[in-house]
């Protein structure tokens, strides 16, 4: 079959001597044409095409309302973060297993106090994760309850886990990470702390 | 007089079953158009991830608040991008992406026709 294919081809490029003028622009053309759709479509192939949404430099909303999971009361994001230059929202879950690999360097950066360190816990059962944290330890200032996933639609969040770090004068997020924190982002968390 | 108070009773019921559907189906037309960031190709509408599901009860959330369609897409907008809808608003970087098909289907329909008539005026 691609002799057939490869012998036409030969022929017709033979002919080309041949061909009328306007065949001739009709044949280059089509040659053209195919080699760039050839090669836009091999580009795309090797391209990852998958979205991440931007959440750099996007303000916060005004008002998040959340409940504290460990005082069981309301608390207001505005309150929490005033102290402080920065600080890290880290979305988390019991039953998020990269949570686990993620957990002693969150653990690490709660020994640093110019940070405020909060945890939203998305959609967990409360005694998992009470239990969660009495096995690995509390990194957190506050542990807050995000029960249907509304406030982490409400930061922008892509899923579980997911850091974001916020500056505090101006509201903004500085920096998302999605997926767990290791060595490397642990290094370029502190170096923007700092 | 009873029976009046039951028809009543009946009508109300019914209005009552006939606006929560309606919400469902403004629901579900709005999630039909929107991407679920997390199962990328697949709307909100198809998808039961837990992003998926967050999105469904936001929209009905909103939809009680009284907020408009137009408003929740905005919302999502600013949290994920234009990205996240499928229906991409009609504003001047996107002319292009909603003149272009009929853009072709008129100069393919030009071109048939042109092709058409010419073999036509040969036959005669």
């Amino acid at each position: 079959m691609d002799i057939i294919i490869f012998y036409g081809n030969w022929r017709c490029i033979s002919n080309i001597k041949k061909m009328s003028k306007k065949n001739k622009i009709y044949f280059i053309l089509i040659i053209f044409i195919s080699i760039v759709v050839f090669f836009s479509l091999l580009i795309g192939l090797n391209k990852e095409n998958k979205y991440y949404p931007n959440a750099k430099n996007r303000l916060l909303d005004k008002e998040i309302i959340a409940k504290d999971l460990l005082l069981n009361k309301k608390v207001n994001f505005e309150n929490i973060i005033k102290s402080n230059n920065y600080t890290i929202i880290n979305i988390w879950s019991s039953w998020c297993v990269p949570c686990r690999s993620e957990h002693k360097f969150l653990m690490s950066l709660s020994d640093n106090t110019k940070i405020n360190i909060i945890g939203l816990n998305y959609k967990d059962n409360e005694n998992n994760a009470q239990n969660f944290l009495n096995e690995l330890g509390n990194p957190f200032d506050f542990v807050l309850v995000d029960e249907d996933g509304l406030i982490s639609i409400d930061l922008g969040a892509y899923g579980v886990p997911e850091t974001f770090i916020i500056n505090n004068q101006e509201k903004l997020i500085v920096k998302r990470y999605i997926g767990p924190i290791d060595k490397q982002i642990l290094d370029e968390i502190k170096k923007i702390v700092k | 007089m009873k029976k009046i108070l039951i028809l009543l009773l009946l009508f109300f019921c019914t209005t009552i079953f006939l606006s929560a559907e309606e919400n469902s189906d403004v629901i579900n037309k709005i999630s039909k158009n929107l991407r679920c960031v997390v199962c990328q190709g697949q709307s909100i509408y198809d998808y039961q991830s837990d992003f998926a599901l967050s999105v469904k009860i936001l929209i009905k959330k909103k939809l009680e608040e009284g907020h408009s369609e137009k408003k929740i897409y905005d919302y999502l907008k600013a949290k994920y991008g234009e990205w996240i809808v499928y229906e991409p608003e009609l504003k001047k970087n996107t002319y292009l992406l909603w003149i272009l098909p009929l853009i072709l289907f008129v100069f393919g329909g030009l071109l048939i026709i042109k092709k058409a008539y010419i073999k036509d005026g040969k036959n005669k």
